[in-house]
């Protein structure tokens, strides 16, 4: 019975087939804001959904000079990653489907992989746009991961627990030590940003310079298979920071039980979208060189001062630390 | 990225970030330029063969359509050029329209241009803002003359069309729109992080590069280099109206951005006058049938220099005293500016290329002029030995040329 369930879990809900409609979802909502910002009409709400059949009835190529295994395995890789991720992060109820101590550093570790996939892919297409892309990715990778860390600690070292669920659980109830915990939550947004390649940190898959990087040489089902993981990571990284910094599926999910906890959980992923899309309107693309500065002087200081905040309000007993 | 200063990375002919094709040799260590060559004209169309072939009038509809933005830049340059040998006086009214048209046409340009210059700068929102923006040039262009973009408003002696005083309400109330997203973006551009960090001292051009170099419009005058035809040799109705010659001291691409602003305003100002002060007459110089005029252009050669939103741009006529021009010589004031990119790569970042090269608005296709450069061990050479090629020559290069190994 347990596998039955946990085979739910894994390819329905909080699984595949949720996480492709919230995606999907996301995609439209940040594609439609992004649009109304610019003065534009936008997307109807099928059309990340038609994009992706579209793609899947493309025809799928691997250039001659790829490293075909590892081209074919690349789109895998991150989406397995992806989907793994949700199971750690609670998403209708106070506990996630599976959580252990330590599930925090397990989730900032899945998280990563989706860019690790862009590497791979890109550069074992050996096309020259996707090598400079893909070192752009790692580069950015080693720029956005230490603050991402840091920050994503911070609430970890408040509530005392490596578990995203307790985390939850303690913060949630405790409005001051979420007060507390903003700057580490922007400095989250943005490493969120960074990972995903949105404007501002978007040089990794600039159009205009590389056209589009890592992903150049991919086309129909594979380039399908990276769209919808891209989504999906906005997603659950939503997902993941709102657990952290936002309380997750509380309050609701105290008063109305499971359904109320979901409403909360998809009011605050959506918050954490709209957020990423009015960032990505604002700003124009930074160098490569420039997102790592940004990263390094600002994100890493902030996440430092944080967490002293944290500790210097643990040692007072403020908010209840 | 790695590699030595011997490295060379070839941007174009076909390139993601270029709209037209160019070649850029792009000598690099590590991420910075070192040096850089360009390769012209893959895009050659046999606009000024054609222009031979045609009479004077048909060839203003001709060269209307050497470029898509400057359409009424190319055709105003020509039909001075024209006017010169048939020794007519264009009436005022006629100067009058040229200028406003030529001012819109101005308008919608630069606010292309800063959208472009956005995108490349992966700056969407303000891609989007200005080119909405632009839609009330162009409706008000339409509403003028019934064409958004080949306004085709010239012609010899004068223009084809007038313009009705009712029009000028909804076109002030435009132009009052415009006037205010352009102090708004010269206002919030400037004071926007993340596009000073790509804009501020990138593709610097000094002002003794930019007057060596022979930099013209915009780009010369972001680098305080004060040139500007509409002052410098007033045409149609410019010495009666009063502007500025804006020019910005620091000449890099954040210099360009303010200078174009400034100049959309300045622009504005300038339609203002010509619709306060139009004067009333006739919009021909010649009472004679319009298809009869190309008789009337005398043996000779002429020069007209007109201000294009992108530079000074010249047409050069030689008539031999028929109906159809003897040599049309188009330069395009993208050409002129060419130079100045090779000097602002230079120095600057890999990244930095795409807008290092939109920052002049090029025009690359209007500047194609066939070239062909041959080494010196080719068969053939194009301007010593037997001198001219014949199309067996050329067919035969081009052959061997993309026989070749690329590598």
């Amino acid at each position: 019975m347990s596998v039955v369930m946990d085979l739910v879990y894994l390819l329905v809900f909080p699984g595949f087939l949720f996480l492709f409609a919230a995606g999907l979802f996301a995609e439209y909502v940040d594609r439609k804001l992004y649009a109304k910002i610019q003065n534009r009409v936008g997307p109807p709400i099928v059309q990340p959904f038609a994009d992706f059949l579209k793609l899947l009835s493309k025809e799928s190529i691997v250039p001659e000079a790829a490293d075909r295994d590892v081209y074919l395995v690349a789109p895998l890789f991150g989406l397995a990653g992806v989907l793994t991720a949700i199971l750690y992060v609670p998403v209708w109820a106070e506990e996630a489907v599976f959580a252990f101590q330590g599930d925090l550093v397990v989730v900032l570790f899945l998280l990563a992989l989706p860019s690790f996939a862009l590497f791979f892919g890109g550069w074992h297409s050996r096309n020259r746009f996707s090598d400079v892309g893909t070192l752009r990715t790692l580069t950015q990778l080693f720029g956005y991961e230490v603050p991402f860390f840091l920050a994503c600690l911070a609430p970890a070292m408040a509530a005392g627990s490596w578990e995203i669920s307790s985390v939850m659980g303690t913060l949630s109830t405790n409005p001051v030590a979420l007060a507390l915990l903003l700057p580490g939550f922007a400095v989250g947004l943005l490493s969120l940003q960074a990972k995903l390649e949105r404007v501002p940190f978007d040089a990794p898959e600039a159009e205009t310079e590389i056209a589009g990087g890592s992903l150049v040489e991919y086309s129909g089902r594979k380039l399908a298979l990276f769209k919808l993981t891209k989504d999906m990571e906005l997603v659950v990284g939503a997902a993941f920071l709102s657990a952290l910094f936002l309380g997750g599926p509380y309050p609701l999910v105290g008063v109305a039980g499971p359904i109320g906890g979901f409403v909360a959980f998809a009011l605050k992923v959506l918050f954490v979208v709209v957020l990423l899309t009015v960032v990505k309107s604002a700003f124009a693309r930074l160098r490569i060189e420039q997102a790592v500065g940004v990263f390094y002087r600002w994100a890493v200081g902030i996440a430092i001062v944080q967490m002293l905040i944290v500790i210097a309000a643990a040692t007072a007993g403020i908010g209840g630390l | 990225m790695s590699g030595g200063s011997d490295e060379r990375i070839p941007v174009g002919p076909q390139h993601p970030s270029l709209k037209e094709p160019a070649n850029f040799m792009l000598d690099v260590d590590g991420e910075e330029i070192t040096g850089a060559d360009l390769t012209l004209s893959y895009n050659h169309r046999g606009m000024e063969e054609a222009a031979q072939r045609k009479d004077y009038l048909q060839n203003i509809y001709l060269l209307e359509r050497i470029c898509g933005i400057c359409s009424h830049s190319h055709t105003t340059a020509y039909v001075q050029a024209v006017e010169e040998l048939m020794d007519v006086e264009v009436p005022d009214r006629a100067k009058y329209i040229r200028t406003l048209i030529g001012e819109l046409e101005r308008l919608h340009s630069h606010l292309l241009w800063l959208g472009v210059g956005g995108h490349e700068m992966g700056f969407d929102t303000l891609w989007h803002y200005t080119w909405r923006d632009r839609e009330l040039v162009l409706d008000s262009l339409e509403e003028l003359t019934g064409n958004r973009v080949h306004y085709a408003i010239n012609t010899l002696g004068g223009v084809r069309e007038d313009v009705a005083e009712d029009q000028f309400p909804e076109l002030r109330e435009n132009l009052e729109q415009i006037r205010e997203r352009a102090e708004y973006y010269r206002e919030v551009v400037p004071e926007e992080e993340t596009v000073l960090m790509r804009c501020e001292g990138v593709g610097t051009i000094s002002r003794e590069e930019a007057s060596e170099l022979c930099a013209v419009g915009p780009t010369a005058r972001a680098s305080g280099v004060p040139t500007d035809v509409r002052k410098d040799d007033p045409y149609a109705a410019y010495d009666q109206v009063d502007f500025d010659v804006v020019t910005h001291e620091d000449g890099d691409l954040l210099a360009r951005v303010l200078v174009r602003l400034e100049e959309i305003v300045q622009s504005c100002d300038i339609v203002d006058q010509v619709l306060d002060e139009m004067p009333e007459g006739d919009l021909k110089g010649s009472p004679k049938p319009t298809h009869t005029l190309p008789n009337m252009v005398e043996e000779g050669e002429a020069i007209s220099r007109y201000e294009a939103p992108r530079g000074e741009l010249i047409h050069y006529i030689r008539s031999d005293g028929s109906d159809t021009p003897e040599r049309v010589k188009v330069r395009a004031p993208t050409l002129a500016n060419w130079p100045t990119v090779v000097e602002g790569l230079k120095g600057s970042y890999i990244a930095d290329t795409p807008m290092i090269v939109a920052g002049i608005d090029p025009c690359i296709s209007c500047t194609s002029r066939i070239g062909v450069e041959m080494s010196e061990d080719a068969a053939v050479s194009i301007d010593g030995g037997d001198g001219k090629l014949t199309l067996d020559d050329l067919s035969d290069y081009a052959k061997d040329w993309y026989g070749q190994e690329v590598n």
